[in-house]
């Protein structure tokens, strides 16, 4: 016995956890339910993703939320050809700014398109839901077209 | 409000890889010119402050570190922003105006080159929406140039104007990194990088550091240069959000703009920290300049773009060239977060 080494695992890590908070939330428990929410300003803007206060005037958004989606036009994008480590797929694919029906807002997400070539600002797509959604932004793996969709 | 000049400016030259030499190796000499420079005694300085990024060091407090180039013996007053060194200036400007101190040794430094700049900027992100996804600081411009081509406010062929413009420039400027005389026939052949920028529309990654030496009261004009004052200094932010905003527009470089009283006086010239190509047009609109405005006469960010002091140094570049009696009036602008999501603007003026 005296030969045995006592060993045990050691991660390194930053090991904690965030609170989310009420408003991202709400937000995050809806991805996990495949809905995506957004919230009203005072002022009757609805913002996705939702924030606690409107970016415009600093007030307070107000506890009316809505469904938006899961179909958008695309606002802006930029194609990535070469996919670094850190993205989200390994295949070229764009980013882009999604304002999806019913928000008045963009949300910053992917576009699967597998060509630059169709991609163009105006285009309609649809959110693609992961097999397995957690709450988080990921839950939707990327925007695909949407079929017969055309541009807005 | 008491008058506050900048005494003096100190930089590196900008290299792509400094291999050779810390951090704290590259701001022993340029803190000590600052100081030496601005006349003022080092112990007699009141306040240190200074702007940078543990993200690129790769480690927590990695900024405590710096303080070993100031030699910290008798104890100084000190603080530091995680922010570019404008913000520190800002921050050092704020306590010459409280009355605390009459002077104030502002530096900024950054050496990108250690890890992989476009990738470690996601870690400026929001951590639940954006961070996730892997936006880098190029897709995240590149957005916002999309937004501009889409609007009809910029074409491609002007964004190489732009950059060929500033490097050209640039080739007067001895610490600049990114000079020379380039086509934009040529560079508009290149291939994107993430479309629809490519490469000439991208600061280059640069390691270097820059300080300046704040002047209130008495320690005013002991320096070797003319004084420079700061006639109005403001600095505003927009939502981090980018698909909230319109990117193709800078509401916080205008407001800035507006609270630092740009157009109280003659804009002779502007130092914009426009890292991307496209970004120029933006702020000049966002601050009203007119045709004519000489812009960035240092080359700016497209020529040399040390993270985290790229801002500092268009202050103390555009002090520099009043102080040279090339003009008596100009701006100079500070830009944080992606598509220019935080700005400061400085009012500068000689005597």
């Amino acid at each position: 016995m005296a030969d045995e080494l006592l060993s045990a695992p050691h991660v390194l890590e930053y090991d904690y956890r965030r609170s989310l908070g009420d408003t991202l939330s709400r937000f995050f428990t809806g991805l996990r339910d495949r809905e995506i929410l957004g919230v009203k300003t005072k002022a009757g803007r609805v913002l996705v993703p939702p924030a606690e206060y409107d970016p415009e005037t600093g007030e307070a958004t107000t506890e009316d939320w809505s469904a938006v989606g899961p179909e958008g036009v695309v606002k802006s994008w930029a194609w990535v050809a070469e996919p670094l480590g850190r993205h989200p797929l390994d295949r070229p694919f764009a980013f882009a700014l999604i304002q999806l029906d019913g928000a008045d807002t963009a949300l910053t997400h992917v576009v699967d398109t597998g060509d630059e070539s169709a991609m163009q600002t105006g285009m309609r797509v649809t959110a693609k839901w992961a097999d397995e959604t957690v709450g988080a932004i990921r839950d939707i793996v990327a925007f695909v077209p949407t079929p017969g969709g055309g541009s807005a | 409000m008491r008058d506050v000049a900048i005494a003096s400016f100190a930089q590196t030259k900008y290299v792509r890889n400094q291999i050779h030499e810390t951090e704290v190796d590259m701001l022993i000499p340029i803190t000590r010119e600052a100081i030496e420079r601005s006349g003022i005694p080092k112990p007699e300085i009141g306040f240190t402050c200074h702007g940078s990024s543990d993200y690129m060091a790769g480690q927590s407090f990695a900024f405590v570190g710096a303080v070993d180039a100031l030699g910290a013996f008798p104890p100084i007053a000190e603080s530091h922003v995680e922010m570019d060194g404008a913000w520190a200036l800002y921050e050092a400007w704020v306590k010459i105006q409280c009355g605390e101190v009459d002077s104030a040794l502002v530096f900024g430094f950054g050496r990108a080159s250690m890890g992989k700049l476009r990738e470690t900027m996601n870690l400026q992100l929001d951590p639940y929406t954006m961070g996730p996804l892997g936006l880098d600081a190029i897709s995240m411009a590149a957005l916002q140039a999309r937004a501009l081509l889409d609007a009809g406010k910029i074409s491609e062929e002007q964004m190489a104007e732009i950059a060929v413009r500033n490097r050209r420039v640039a080739k007067d400027n001895p610490v600049a990194q990114v000079t020379g005389d380039f086509e934009v026939a040529k560079l508009l052949a290149e291939p994107y990088i993430v479309s629809p920028l490519r490469k000439h529309d991208c600061p280059p990654i640069s390691d270097g550091v820059s300080a300046v030496v704040l002047a209130a009261g008495d320690a005013i004009g002991r320096g070797d240069s003319k004084p420079v004052f700061i006639r109005g200094i403001d600095h505003r932010i927009d939502s981090h959000q980018l698909g909230s905003r319109d990117l193709t527009v800078s509401p916080s470089t205008k407001l800035a703009g507006e609270k630092a009283g740009v157009h109280a006086g003659p804009v002779e010239f502007a130092e914009l920290h426009a890292p991307f190509s496209h970004q120029e047009p933006i702020l000049c609109e966002a601050l009203g300049l007119e045709e004519g405005v000489l812009i960035n006469p240092s080359g700016g960010a497209l020529a040399a773009n040390p993270m985290m002091t790229a801002g500092l140094t268009r202050i103390g570049e555009a002090a520099s060239h009043i102080a040279a009696g090339r003009a008596g009036r100009g701006i100079a602008h500070a830009t944080s977060g992606p598509c220019l999501q935080q700005n400061l603007v400085c009012v500068l003026e000689g005597e």
